[in-house]
């Protein structure tokens, strides 16, 4: 059953549309438009020159074996950071849904960190796990495990994707829970009384109902995995050791605001958006399939 | 533009509003915070008492890849400051920037500022002159890297610490005994592609890249995988893998272990003087950079890092004249005698050096004057007069990442080097097709 409301007339429906459109206007289509524009150049830094190279930004990059590794290491990345950040929210949701008191508390304390913003992580967790005054590096070292992601490939992407997924585990969690709160007793209790114990109610009644807020948090924190978190890269293993942690949008920031090669930079933005597109409606084509409204 | 405003109402109320009137304001960007941003505050100060037609702004505008930044996006936005403080780095950037900056000499024979472009030390010039020998931007901060030596740590493992180091054949054995002795961080390094490639280069008279380092055209290609180079790099891999060369990040992170004492020895900028002197609680000394003996009997000059200072097109020529007072200022021998010493760069000015010496500041803190003797033993060669490469910090974020192949023993130095050589040049292309 779909409602419509009708407007009579076309002022009203355009006045209330207005907003978003010029928001979207001005910070998303103005810049996404000189992007586009500005890869087909090779512009010197200071702008007085540019030289225009047709599609020669992209053949440079897509030529480039490193830049094609990136794409693998975007993935391995974007997927840690969606499952480390949901699964452990959906995990701290359902406890906080099952207290009585206290949960005000809770809630609150779990938000906190979404309140950090993504660079000020990075050298938190680089804080922690540094490799010569890490408290937790200390403690790997009195275990016997020698820490040291400034050489070792998977532990620099474990501390990137964890440090990456840390804030966004409140903000998954508020989502999880507002769902959990508004999933119907009644449905919950007439399962138990026919004797489904907490975790089949779980998995056949609360998680379907849960889809429609999965779905839009999985699409969210894919968005975040792609383009927030080079705040994170850049504080803790500026993309290394060698490549392992260089992702795309972190080398868009590098090659842009450090090397100051704003062809490149731009073109890259521009296979970055294609890349997220086309990901979100893979996401809305096939996973929104499996999703209950 | 709100913060020249507020820049000028400060000065305003500083001053008596006829004078504030009568001034000329000079806006100069620079990268330097704690004790060096105060030793700046200092020296703008000092220039801006010292007379009364013009008025130095100083701004610190964040780290040396910010600063440049700043400086970059002001520009394309009609907002330049008179003065941009640029690492070494940027030089190639900043040099091809014409129409974007104002050449120092030619500020200079503006202005009618005293300027005399011999007084200043070869090796540290020669990075920012023409091949012509016209001054393009004026040397601020210039270090060199020497080999800082933890006595106590030799000592605990049994080594002599007076121990000849002068050479890598030297210290490799040295770093054999100091391994044997129980020691944990036989060697540590800061900057690796500087200290272990690009100076070690220059040290050995190789070319680290073709066209005299690009000082002679923008169609140059790197060399850096040649036999000493590679051989190098080698021996440190060998050394890495026995855990003789430990290796803690592609920034100066090293200094943190071995100011805290845990490393013996420790390649670093001569800069590293001031934070080493006041935090170390051991005996310590500095060396010479080491050498490869069988490649050379005697090394060549080292050559530097640090900034510049660069003067940007668009302004009033009375306020060149005011940046061309201001930058004969800090070349003045007692200013650049006062820096040298409170900081460990070098004077930029053989007549700052000699003060220092006069001054007995040299036998009052053995090893100070190291740095100077390394870099002006010899005149400097085609590929020892320093490096001008575009795209260079991402370049370096190459070899970076190659080195940390060899470290790990993942590729042997050969392989690195052929790969940073390919990967690099690919960006020297484009850096050559975005400024022609």
């Amino acid at each position: 059953m779909e409602k419509r409301v009708t407007f009579r007339g076309w002022l009203l429906p355009l006045l209330l549309i207005a907003p978003q459109v010029i928001v979207s206007a001005i910070f998303f289509f103005y810049p996404a438009a000189q992007a586009i524009w500005q890869s087909l150049f090779i512009p010197d830094p200071f702008g007085l020159s540019s030289q225009f190279v047709g599609l020669g930004n992209f053949e440079f990059l897509l030529s480039d074996k490193f830049y094609r590794a990136s794409f693998l290491t975007t993935a391995i990345f974007s997927t840690l950071v969606t499952l480390c950040s949901m699964i452990p929210a959906l995990f701290l949701a359902v406890i906080a849904d099952r207290l009585i008191k206290g949960s005000g508390v809770y809630r609150t304390l779990l938000i906190w960190p979404y309140a950090v913003a993504p660079a000020v992580a990075g050298v938190l967790w680089l804080f922690m796990f540094n490799t010569r005054v890490g408290v937790v590096s200390w403690y790997l070292g009195q275990l016997g495990y020698d820490w040291n992601h400034v050489l070792n490939d998977a532990e620099a992407m474990g501390l990137v994707v964890v440090a990456s997924a840390w804030g966004r585990i409140s903000y998954n969690f508020l989502f999880f829970f507002a769902a959990l709160q508004s999933v119907p007793k009644s449905v919950i209790e007439a399962a138990a009384i026919d004797g489904a114990h907490f975790w089949r109610r779980f998995f056949t009644i609360v998680l379907p109902l849960l889809s429609p807020t999965a779905f839009f948090l999985l699409v969210v924190n894919v968005v975040y995995a792609f383009f927030e978190t080079f705040g994170v890269i850049h504080t803790i293993t500026g993309g290394g050791p060698q490549q392992a942690t260089t992702i795309l949008v972190y080398k868009v920031f590098s090659d842009g605001f450090v090397g100051q090669d704003l062809g490149s930079s731009s073109a890259q933005s521009v296979i970055l958006l294609i890349v997220v597109g086309l990901l979100t409606v893979i996401q809305f084509k096939y996973v929104e399939k499996r999703v209950h409204y | 533009m709100k913060k020249r405003f507020f820049g000028a109402l400060a000065v305003a109320t500083a001053l008596s509003p006829v004078a504030a009137m009568a001034q000329t304001e000079v806006q100069f960007w620079h990268a330097f915070t704690g004790r060096l941003g105060d030793l700046v505050k200092a020296q703008v100060e000092e220039f801006n008492a010292s007379q009364d037609e013009f008025v130095v702004v100083e701004s610190h505008k964040g780290n040396y890849s910010e600063t440049l930044n700043a400086g970059i996006a002001a520009f394309r936005a009609g907002e330049q400051p008179h003065i941009l403080m640029v690492f070494e780095v940027g030089t190639a950037t900043m040099m091809s920037a014409e129409g974007a900056i104002k050449p120092v000499y030619e500020v200079m024979a503006e202005s009618g500022a005293s300027f005399d472009p011999d007084a200043y030390i070869g090796a540290v010039k020669g990075y920012y002159t023409t091949t012509d020998g016209d001054m393009l931007s004026l040397p601020f901060n210039s270090s060199t890297p020497v080999l800082w030596v933890n006595r106590d740590a030799m000592e605990a493992a049994g080594v002599d610490p007076d121990t000849d180091l002068s050479t890598w054949e030297k210290v490799g054995e040295v770093l054999d005994q100091l391994k044997a002795g129980g020691e944990e961080c036989p060697l540590v390094t800061a900057w690796q592609s500087w200290v272990h490639l690009e100076n070690m280069s220059a040290y050995h008279d190789v070319p680290f890249a073709s066209k005299d380092n690009g000082f002679a055209g923008l169609d140059t290609e790197l060399m850096l995988n040649g036999p000493v180079q590679v051989a190098h790099l080698s021996a440190m891999g060998d050394w890495a893998k026995d855990g003789k060369f430990i290796y803690t990040g592609r920034r100066n992170e090293g200094g943190a272990n071995f100011r805290a004492g845990e490393c013996a020895l420790f390649t670093e900028s001569s800069a590293g003087y001031a934070g080493i002197s006041s935090e170390a609680e051991f005996d310590f000394d500095v060396r010479p950079l080491p050498y490869w003996e069988g490649v050379t009997a005697e090394p060549q000059n080292t050559i530097i890092g640090g900034a510049s200072l660069w003067v940007m097109e668009g302004h009033d020529p009375e306020a060149y004249k005011g940046v061309g007072e201001f930058l004969s200022f800090l070349s003045s021998s007692d200013v650049q005698a006062n820096w040298h010493q409170n900081t460990g760069y070098l004077p930029i000015t053989a007549e700052a050096g000699d003060a220092t010496r006069a001054a007995g500041f040299y036998e009052d803190n053995p090893g100070t004057d190291i740095a100077v003797i390394q870099m002006t033993a010899k005149e400097p060669t085609a590929n020892s007069k320093g490096l001008r490469l575009g795209s260079f910090d991402q370049i370096r974020g190459i070899i970076d990442e190659e080195l940390e192949a060899i470290w790990s023993g993942d590729k042997t130095a050969q392989e690195a080097m052929d790969s940073a050589k390919e990967r690099g040049d690919a960006l020297l292309r484009r850096f050559e097709s975005a400024n022609q």
